[in-house]
């Protein structure tokens, strides 16, 4: 019987995006990148990129801009410690709530 | 083969005849010489298998919960102490679903240090996710460990086979070790429908968060709740293998057909006694003696006790007057805890039968056919508190 549905009867997940959940209703504090100081948004080159090698969910992406999946964001603010710029900031995820209202 | 030889060894010799890969045990009395006779047997290539000798039991049920998930056959081992060690990963397994074989071979926990026999170990681990089959007997010990292989590969949940410390596992009786081709025939190699496999890499038991979520291919992925639903429904689904394989070992062999509970005297019987293990065989001269006196009794030993044979149990013990049941374990706080199982399966029942409990033999405290006589009789006869205990001194 459970030989031939195995697969569903634990938990098993295999590389790709959102198999581990969607840990972007975890976040509290939303990063929000300031393209005027981003280096690579302003000197139009493929440089930095520092956000992107941190993001331990590889939710940022190494393209000009670099942007954001906040699906499975989870906030952890890695990304606006790391930034050389300080182009990073962090906003309460209550003012995101109030604009969508 | 009739071979006369001690419990542990039929054990390691069924181990050997179900064709197990990987053998991973740390070796604690009264367990050890099973796990010796093992390691002689990989020793001599009489058995195909990788043994491996780790530095824990913690360790050894990782070993094997590891070459469960790469598709393999493995075996462990273990008692009281050591049972506890692996306690963590005995939950593991069970909600992997991987499909172990472990001997408990039965002893009191500690403290105080005990190497003697009761139940504890077992019983403390009942709601770990595992079936627990008992054995009552050598050739039951041979007989249960190849037929758990079928069991735990056709449900995908680990199998404990339990059995008395030192009073089956040290003494030596006469078996049979059935020749491995019809074994093979009984059980075939085991082929997982799904294995650890390099090439298509993917995290097994991962965190799964409250609720379901969708996987990489937008399939829904059951979360944490569905994943333990499925566990229960197909424990309870085991009963029906259990079965399966009881008739099928049957049909082939010639032993076994008491798959949930081997009854003794019991056609007619006002009395019932219940227990699970070796006992029950010392239970039968008792209750033979009781029989002289015009005293309607039976006794039961209970083959399995998770999944619980509720159903069988109702059906045999409903028409009974009394059901008198001995543990050699306690949910402390409460009463036994087998009292406390057969209880609720027996409340749907339109005239239950009388119900007392009897707490006897922990830490191998002898049990003296005296007191079984005395415990039996007075229970057919009057109504008494519960638990007694028998064999206490103070
Ligand atoms: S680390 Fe800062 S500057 Fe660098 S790419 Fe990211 S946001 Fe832009
Ligand atoms: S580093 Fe943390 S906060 Fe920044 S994008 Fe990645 S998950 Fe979000």
């Amino acid at each position: 019987m459970t030989q031939k549905n195995f697969a569903c009867r634990i938990s098993r997940s295999e590389p790709g995006p959102g198999d581990g959940g969607r840990t972007g209703s975890w976040r509290v504090l939303r990063p929000v990148i300031d393209l005027e100081k981003c280096i690579p948004a302003k000197r139009n080159k493929p440089a930095c990129f520092t956000c992107w090698l941190y993001c331990p969910d590889g939710c940022i992406t190494r393209t000009i801009p670099p942007t954001i999946d906040y699906e499975y964001c989870k906030g952890c603010e890695i990304c606006a410690e790391e930034c050389p710029v300080g182009a990073i900031t962090m906003v309460e995820e209550t003012v995101f709530i109030k604009e969508e209202k | 083969m009739h071979v006369i030889e001690s419990g542990n060894v039929a054990a390691a010799n069924g181990v050997k005849l179900a064709r197990a890969h990987v053998v991973a045990a740390y070796p604690i009395t009264p367990q050890t010489p099973l796990t010796e006779k093992l390691s002689e047997f990989v020793d001599a290539g009489e058995m195909d298998a990788e043994y491996i000798p780790v530095e824990s039991e913690h360790s050894a049920l990782s070993v094997c919960i590891a070459a469960s998930s790469a598709g393999s056959r493995p075996f462990t081992a273990t008692s009281a102490n050591g049972l506890l060690y692996m306690s963590e990963q005995l939950h593991w397994a069970a909600g992997a679903r991987l499909p172990i074989v472990m001997c408990v071979v039965n002893r009191g926990i500690g403290a105080p240090w005990t190497v003697w026999n009761d139940q504890q170990d077992a019983f403390s681990q009942r709601d770990a996710g595992w079936v627990q089959l008992f054995a009552c007997d050598h050739q039951q010990i041979i007989d249960t460990v190849i037929q758990a292989y079928a069991i735990a590969e056709t449900v995908s949940i680990p199998v404990m086979v339990c059995y008395d410390g030192y009073i089956l596992s040290h003494t030596y009786m006469p078996f049979e070790i059935p020749d491995s081709d019809t074994v093979d025939g009984f059980l075939p190699a085991f082929s997982p429908e799904y294995a650890l496999n390099p090439a298509k890499p993917c995290n097994l038991n991962t965190v799964t968060l409250p609720d379901i979520r969708p996987d990489v291919r937008g399939d829904t992925a059951p979360g944490y709740m569905e994943i333990r639903h499925n566990l229960h429904t197909d424990m309870r689904e085991a009963l029906n293998v259990i079965k399966t394989v009881d008739e099928k070992f049957y049909s082939i062999f010639g032993r076994g057909g008491h798959c949930f509970i081997e009854p003794y005297n019991c056609e007619d019987a006002e009395y019932i006694a219940v227990c699970i293990g070796s006992l029950s065989y010392q239970l039968r001269d008792v209750v033979d003696a009781l029989r002289q006196d015009r005293i309607k009794i039976g006794v039961c030993g209970l083959r399995v006790y998770r999944p619980f044979p509720d159903e069988a149990i109702r059906e045999t013990f409903k028409s009974a007057k009394g059901i008198i049941v001995l543990e050699k374990a306690l949910s402390y706080g409460y009463e036994g805890a087998l009292y406390a199982d057969i209880k609720a399966a027996l409340y749907d029942c339109d005239n239950r039968p009388f119900i007392h409990n009897y707490i006897l033999g922990l830490g191998g405290r002898e049990i003296k056919t005296q007191q079984l006589l005395d415990a039996l009789r007075q229970s057919c006869t009057i109504d008494i508190p519960v638990p007694q205990w028998i064999g206490l001194k103070m």
